[in-house]
């Protein structure tokens, strides 16, 4: 059973191969999408009003713990190697510190952002 | 390979990182924000809940009590410490918040060291190279960002003197450090992974350099690095997305790392300091300013009372308020919201002044005030209110200094010539709230706390504040 398990994991998660996008390196590919996320990134941190750059920092912290998706697969592992048991352990760990940040972060924010206030409001 | 697998799961990831992109975007105005946020919540609901649908097959009872009880006890954790946080300590939690993401990241590039297979890293002989260059890489990013995060945290909660602390030779130590970095992620990669020492080797070094990196940098220079530990977790997420072929975390590193470039940038400006002077350390430090102030002790400054001070305001047609980390300190943003409202009774017109760098963190006076319920289109920035001082009978100036010295436009030889500042002195009368005649972090003597139309205050702030509200 552990054994049928770990082929299929093997398959689960990796990028799947671009046989479908004229046969361009998984590698480029990705850089490409990081690349353009890197200008959306600059021109939409470029439009934050700088009152809320606390909140900026806030929710940044917050997302980036998607971190956590690494996690989940760690986790995950199966299969009865030490090495396995490595990554579970360190991926159940890296699973709280992700959580305390994504609750914690989209909290906080949530709560500051509740303050701000316009005149009258 | 199933459909979900090759096209639901990376349209999904997608999905989620547009919606984190749309939470950034709502933050270009306080209207929008919270609806901002929300996407972002939903994003990461999406990207949690694609991935427990890839491993599905994987999740036996132990492994969903693992994962559940985890996200259980962080999320516990992470929504008290929401709750209960203090907003005057905001700087020091989002440099906690930095540290953990930062070592989240060393654990996450470990296990797909461990295990390449669950990862799907695997090549023909041991792991690929690529993948161990984007993991060997976010390990150190992130073990960077954990120490450097943790010494910011101290600093910025005073658990650790906010001054500089200089190691002998550092810069030459860091670069070595960091070549050591280098070679052993070479190690790693020419022996696909084997050498799993040569990891924690890196990773290790990583940890030491954070540390050697931060501790030279003064307390003040403090929104710089956060910003820029803030861009470092963000790096260190996308590295780790390459190496997971993951778009949420790629596009999400991306937006995370731009977003704490930017920030670092602005900070830097706002000090006219280039970015390379800050990160080499060695500027101020909280106490850097005794040795500066005791030679001007002796000359004469008007000194005033809270009772003066309530006179001149209450006949004043306008007040703009220029809060400073002073007033953090002394937590008197309710108070000066109460004397704002008594003021307004009277017939003042007030508004409120924020120079780019006051606080210890970008937006760091804005968010107080908004806890305290001044309104925000009462607040404005540095270039949007500089012109209006001069129309100003009164500028009351509450825990901030170098962020008025007029030293930065006219005195060439000062270490803040060319950073811009708020006019104050061209207000009818000048109010300065302070502990003491020191001065500020920058050790530079504030030529006009002896001007004639300047006041000053001496006493906690928040105290200050309260005298004043209790005389209108």
């Amino acid at each position: 059973m552990k054994r049928a398990l770990l082929t299929l994991s093997a398959a689960s998660f990796a990028l799947p191969a671009f046989a479908d996008a004229g046969g361009i390196d998984s590698t480029v590919f990705l850089a490409a999408i990081f690349a353009l996320a890197c200008f959306v990134g600059y021109y939409v941190v470029w439009s934050v009003t700088p009152a809320l750059h606390t909140p900026l920092m806030a929710v940044t912290n917050a997302i980036s713990s998607v971190i956590i998706v690494g996690a989940l697969v760690a986790a995950a592992t199966v299969g009865l190697s030490s090495d396995n048991w490595v990554s579970k352990t360190l991926g159940t760990v890296a699973v709280i510190l992700a959580s305390v940040n994504i609750f914690g972060g989209f909290l906080v924010t949530q709560r500051m952002l509740a303050m701000y206030k316009k005149k009258g409001d | 390979m199933d459909s979900f697998q090759t096209t639901w799961a990376p349209l999904l990831y997608l999905v989620a990182g547009i919606l984190f992109i749309l939470a950034l975007r709502g933050l270009s105005s306080p209207a929008t924000s919270r609806a901002g946020n929300r996407n972002g919540m939903i994003g990461m609901a999406i990207a949690v809940a694609t991935t427990l649908a890839l491993v599905w097959n994987q999740l036996d009872l132990e492994t969903w009590g693992l994962i559940l009880g985890g996200v259980a006890i962080g999320g516990t954790i992470g929504a008290i410490i929401a709750r209960k946080i203090p907003m005057t300590d905001m700087p020091q939690l989002v440099a906690a918040f930095h540290s953990l993401v930062g070592l989240a990241a060393v654990l996450v590039a470990a296990a797909a060291l461990y295990s390449p297979i669950s990862f799907g890293i695997a090549g023909l002989e041991g792991i690929k190279a690529a993948s161990l260059i984007e993991l060997g890489l976010g390990s150190a990013i992130g073990a960077l960002t954990f120490t450097g995060s943790l010494i910011a945290f101290a600093k910025l909660n005073g658990n650790m003197s906010g001054a500089p602390i200089m190691l002998p030779a550092r810069h030459l130590l860091n670069i070595l450090i960091g070549v050591g970095i280098v070679a052993l992620l070479v190690v790693l990669i020419q022996t696909h992974g084997q050498a799993q020492w040569a990891f924690w080797g890196l990773t290790v070094l990583a940890l030491i350099l954070g540390i050697t990196l931060i501790i030279p940098i003064g307390g003040a220079d403090m929104p710089v690095v956060v910003s820029m530990l803030n861009s470092y977790s963000g790096w260190a997420a996308a590295a780790l997305g390459f190496t997971l072929g993951n778009f949420a975390l790629i596009i999400t590193g991306a937006l995370v790392g731009s977003s704490g470039a930017i920030l670092s940038y602005i900070m830097c400006k706002g000090m006219n300091r280039s970015f390379i002077s800050v990160i080499l350390g060695g500027f101020g430090g909280d106490d850097a300013a005794a040795g500066a102030a005791g030679a001007d002790a002796d000359r004469p400054f008007k000194r005033g009372s809270a009772e003066d001070a309530a006179f001149i305001m209450k006949n004043a047609s306008k007040v703009i308020i220029v809060p400073g980390y002073g007033m953090a300190v002394a937590q008197a943003q309710h108070a000066l919201k109460e004397m704002a409202d008594k003021l307004k009774e009277e017939g003042v017109e007030v508004k409120y002044a924020i120079h780019p760098v006051a606080g210890r963190m970008p937006g760091h006076m804005n968010v107080l005030l908004a806890e305290a319920q001044v309104p925000y289109d009462e607040v404005f920035e540095l270039e949007d209110i500089n012109s209006d001082f001069r129309n100003s009978e009164v500028a009351f100036v509450i825990g901030a200094n170098d962020v008025t010295n007029p030293a930065a436009k006219t005195d060439t030889t000062s270490p803040i010539y060319g950073m811009p500042v708020l006019d104050v002195e061209n207000a009818g009368t000048v109010l300065f709230i302070k502990r003491s005649m020191g001065s500020g972090y920058a050790g530079i003597q504030n030529e006009l706390f002896f001007r004639d139309n300047t006041m000053m205050l001496l006493a906690d702030a928040k105290k200050m504040v309260e005298d004043i509200v209790k005389n209108l």
